[in-house]
């Protein structure tokens, strides 16, 4: 075996602290943005209405046609919010010049955060000669990375900056989780996770809950839009208003259960993968080791989330309570069954 | 309409179709087959479907909460000891086998029931739909969530022949098509795309009973056992040669694939650059001969952690490994007692061994010794020895031996890795005069009162091996690949019916309009309606759009 290379290993450890540091700044830049959206709005607005004075058909120039239909006429408050124009697409595409410096520079932030992290990430992995998921602190600091880096390449078609908070408030948990709650210096693999199947198993694994952690941020946006739709709809204040700069609680609901719906056929590959292994490793396929519950209890309830979307009076708020159900499992798996339950799969790797 | 109003006719048009027709009537006039038809319908519908899938998520927990009896039946024994109360009333409601239990049982299957109930008639419904023409074109198209029209020039092709033309490009992008005559002179086509996407779902769905049924024949015909070898030592597969065994419900001796094998040597390394993980194990080599049947050559084979040896579909696996030192126990009249390899459990991640020697023959008195083997000891200053490291540098066995009846005698089976000492007498403990015993490879010790001696003549390795056969296994990969394919499917395959209807103008030039309309989740409809509009305006020449505020609403 290749010996570790701890310089290497070094400079990982203080690039993830740096970068920890990066995703710190920007979920505070995104908080602020959040909190001065009144600012916001009001630019917004402004400029909203300065472009409809000078070209009333913007929406069907951007269609391409003149004559193709699609719901809604120029842009009009739709949820019935009745407090002037959406400022947001209910596709979630970029609208024209929106401008939003202190969340763009958040962006930028991310983006260097990403790099700088990914090269952390990726030194780990190379300063051991394997993959940089075999201990807590590895699923941690390399699950932080696709939640980041999922949400960039979701920025570059999707204008989801409104997720900006939630997204990098979770990934700054999770570093501090890693690094302070499960350090673990660079080791090699012990015998049971030598394996290739480490590589395919885990690595789905961490993608599907990068996806599940996006969804779930979307769907406690999700049932704060709701309310505030209800509130308006009975002529109550239309509050918070950063929920202004949010797209409408359908149109969560709709794009978190598209990404949902990845999520969940990765999460089921996981588990036919993890089978595989388990059969490769222990001689049997399935034998409910905690481990393997949980994992079968996140797979039903987001099973049971996309038959609630299916299902009449279970859309809408109650689809969004299982989105966010099916993660509270994923953390739970992750935290508390890695470190507490005894199982076979106690691989955890935090030095007593 | 509003955009959101579209997905919600969208999905509840849907809705609709998955949702089996609920009879509403009062349930005291259904009469007996009434009231079962009623109760079919109810489990079979999407609501039940749901609640069955949460119930059984809720259900699955308690198993990660207390220990379960199939996973080690020793951690459910000392639970019920440590809990009395309470272990017995878990142990009622059988928390400690829970996915065996009834009510796991009956939870998922009336899941499946309703799964079959629901997936069947969805079945049956969608072969006719495979059968029949696309559905017929509605009046008014320009209700439908995506619409369009075209005018074309006069020179255009005429309302059919345009018609024609937008069938053969729609049957090009995967669409079945139908055309058919308008009442009012013109043409219409109605297209259909994405069948499979039903058939996936319906095929998911199936491939999980697929996967419950293997796993129920596998729960028939497999069978799994454990045993431990030393080296040198071999083994045959035949019933009396495990240590322990767990047949599956249909299993019969002359089941068991006859070959056999032993361990040559085995082979541990640990960690010795690392600083923080020193002694960690880095890998574990056993080579095995392996004889497959009862005269096959004797071959060498590597079995290492998820490298399991596989003969004929019986596979071998190794699960653990730790130290046997060999010991001699001669008793009181100077007779060998006890000769060999003492399998020593592991207990931590130095190799601390728990060691429990038993001779039954001994005369005149029975002996018995239990203790440590510490694979590199270190002795503190408090005088207690520990061991320090996982490898062989500075082995030692540190034991306590008593006298008397050992209770072997009586015919009841007792673990071999414990002894009762309640009925015996102490000869050697640090809490009598003549002290524990210690000794290193090489040396012997003599016994006080001349109740024999023991040596400890060498170390050697063992292995521990699980062996399983689970013919089930198979069908349960299968199904359960395609359970996933299927899923992709399902999920990404848009569903979606297409119309275009030709009719001619009030100035004589052709008209066509279109509309789209998608079944099930579809997000992409829009860009469906973009891409139609485009290939029209390859194929003909448009008018171009007037003033849009003359467009046809
Ligand atoms: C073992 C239990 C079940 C599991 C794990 C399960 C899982 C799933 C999954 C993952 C989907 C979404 C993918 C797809 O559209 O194929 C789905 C859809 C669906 N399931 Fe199930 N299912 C189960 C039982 C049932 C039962 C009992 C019913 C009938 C009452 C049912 C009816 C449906 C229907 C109608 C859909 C389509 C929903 C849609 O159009 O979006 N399922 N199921």
């Amino acid at each position: 075996m290749q010996p570790i290379n701890l310089q290497l290993a070094s400079y990982s450890d203080l690039f993830m602290l740096i970068a920890a540091l990066v995703y710190a700044a920007a979920f505070i830049l995104f908080a602020l943005d959040m909190a001065n959206s009144s600012k916001t709005i009001r630019a917004l607005e402004a400029e909203l209405a300065a472009d409809t004075a000078l070209e009333p058909q913007a929406q069907l120039v951007g269609a391409g046609a003149g004559t193709t239909s699609h719901g809604p006429g120029p842009v009009v408050d739709t949820a019935g919010a009745g407090s002037g124009p959406e400022l947001v697409d209910e596709d979630m595409d970029y609208l024209g010049t929106t401008r939003r410096p202190v969340a763009n520079v958040a962006v930028a932030l991310m983006v260097i955060g990403v790099a700088l992290h990914a090269f952390a990430v990726i030194a780990r992995g190379l300063a051991a000669h394997r993959v940089p998921w075999g201990n807590m602190y590895e699923f941690c600091t390399t699950g932080a990375l696709l939640v980041a880096a999922v949400y960039l390449l979701f920025l570059i078609r999707k204008d989801i900056r409104f997720l900006g908070t939630f997204v990098a408030g979770l990934v700054v948990i999770m570093m501090c989780a890693a690094t302070i709650g499960f350090p673990t210096p660079l080791a090699h693999l012990q015998p049971a996770l030598q394996s290739p199947w480490i590589v395919i198993h885990v690595s789905i694994a961490v993608l599907a809950s990068a996806l599940f952690t996006l969804t779930f941020s979307m769907s406690v946006l999700q049932l704060l839009q709701h309310r505030r739709e209800a509130r308006i709809r009975t002529g109550g204040p239309a509050r918070p208003a950063f929920l202004r700069l949010v797209p409408s609680a359908l149109s969560l609901e709709n794009w978190s259960y598209r990404i949902n719906a990845v999520g969940f056929v990765m999460w089921t590959f996981t588990l036919i993968a993890g089978a595989i292994w388990a059969e490769q490793a222990w001689g049997r396929y399935w034998g409910w080791d905690t481990k393997e519950v949980w994992t079968f209890v996140i797979w039903v309830i987001y099973a049971g989330y996309l038959h609630a979307r299916a299902t009449r009076g279970w859309t809408g708020e109650r689809a969004a309570w299982l989105s966010i159900i099916g993660f509270a499992a994923l953390v739970f798996n992750f935290t508390i069954v890695n470190t507490y339950f005894p199982g076979l799969h106690s691989y955890a790797g935090i030095p007593e | 309409m509003s955009q959101q109003d579209n997905v919600r006719v969208v999905r509840d048009e849907r809705t609709r179709e998955d949702t089996p027709q609920k009879p509403e009537v009062e349930l005291p006039s259904l009469g007996f087959t009434g009231t079962l038809r009623f109760m079919w319908t109810q489990l079979t519908s999407m609501r039940t479907a749901l609640m069955l899938l949460l119930i059984l998520a809720v259900a699955a927990v308690p198993g990660s909460l207390f220990p379960q009896r199939p996973a080690g039946p020793e951690i459910v024994q000392d639970y019920l000891e440590q809990n009395p109360v309470l272990g017995e009333w878990l142990d009622r409601f059988q928390m400690f086998d829970v996915y065996s239990s009834v009510w796991f049982s009956a939870i998922y299957l009336l899941l499946f029931v309703s799964l079959i109930g629901c997936v069947f008639p969805r079945a049956v419904k969608h072969a006719k739909a495979l059968r029949s023409a696309p559905p017929r074109t509605p009046r008014r198209l320009s209700r439908l969530p995506e619409y369009g029209t075209v005018k074309l020039e006069p020179a255009g092709p005429s309302p059919a022949a345009a018609v024609d033309q937008a069938a053969t490009y729609l049957r090009k992008r995967g669409y079945r098509v139908e055309v058919r005559e308008e009442p009012d002179g013109g043409a219409s086509v109605g297209a259909e795309r994405g069948y499979v996407r039903e058939i996936g779902n319906i095929v998911f769905h199936l491939s999980l009973i697929g996967v419950l049924a293997f796993m129920a024949v596998g729960s028939l015909l497999s069978y799994s056992g454990q045993k431990i070898l030393v080296e040198g030592e071999g083994f045959a597969n035949t019933l009396v040669a495990y240590d322990s065994f767990t047949p599956g419900s249909a299993f019969s001796e002359d089941r068991l694939v006859p070959f056999s094998m032993s361990l040559k040597s085995f082979d541990a390394v640990f960690d010795r650059e690392s600083q923080t993980h020193y002694g960690q194990p880095l890998d574990f080599t056993a080579v095995m001969e392996v004889q497959d049947g009862t005269d096959g050559e004797p071959q060498e084979q590597v079995l290492k952690v998820n490298h399991p040896l596989d003969i004929h579909n019986t596979r071998v696996y190794l699960v653990g490994n730790g130290y046997a030192p060999e010991i001699t126990v001669r008793d009181g009249n100077g007779d060998v007692a006890y000769q060999g390899p003492v399998v020593a459990q592991v207990q931590d991640q130095v190799y601390t061994s728990l060691l429990v020697i038993k001779a039954p023959d001994a005369q005149p008195e029975q002996l018995g010794f239990v203790g440590f083997f510490l694979p590199t000891a270190y002795t503190g200053e408090d005088g207690v020895a520990v061991s320090i490291d996982p490898d062989l540098y500075k082995p030692e066995l540190n034991l306590n031996s008593y006298y008397g009846d050992l209770g072997l005698d009586e015919g009841v089976p007792q673990n071999v890795y414990v002894l009762d000492t309640d009925d015996l007498t102490e000869l050697n403990s640090r809490s009598v005069d003549a002290g524990g015993i210690t000794l290193t490879p090489g040396e012997s010790y003599d016994l006080p009162e001349g109740k024999g001696s023991i040596s400890f003549d060498g170390v050697k390795r063992y292995v521990g091996l699980d062996i399983h056969h689970d013919p089930g296994k198979w069908g349960v990969g299968f199904f359960a690949v395609l359970a996933l394919v299927a899923l992709i499917v399902s999920l990404f395959v848009r569903r979606r019916r297409a119309w275009v209807r030709g009719t001619t103008g009030p100035d004589g030039s052709t008209m066509v309009e279109y509309g789209l309309l998608a079944r099930g989740e579809d997000f992409g409809l829009r860009e469906e309606n973009l891409a139609l509009r485009r290939q029209f305006e390859r194929m003909w020449p448009v008018v171009a759009p007037e003033d849009p505020q003359n467009r046809p609403e």
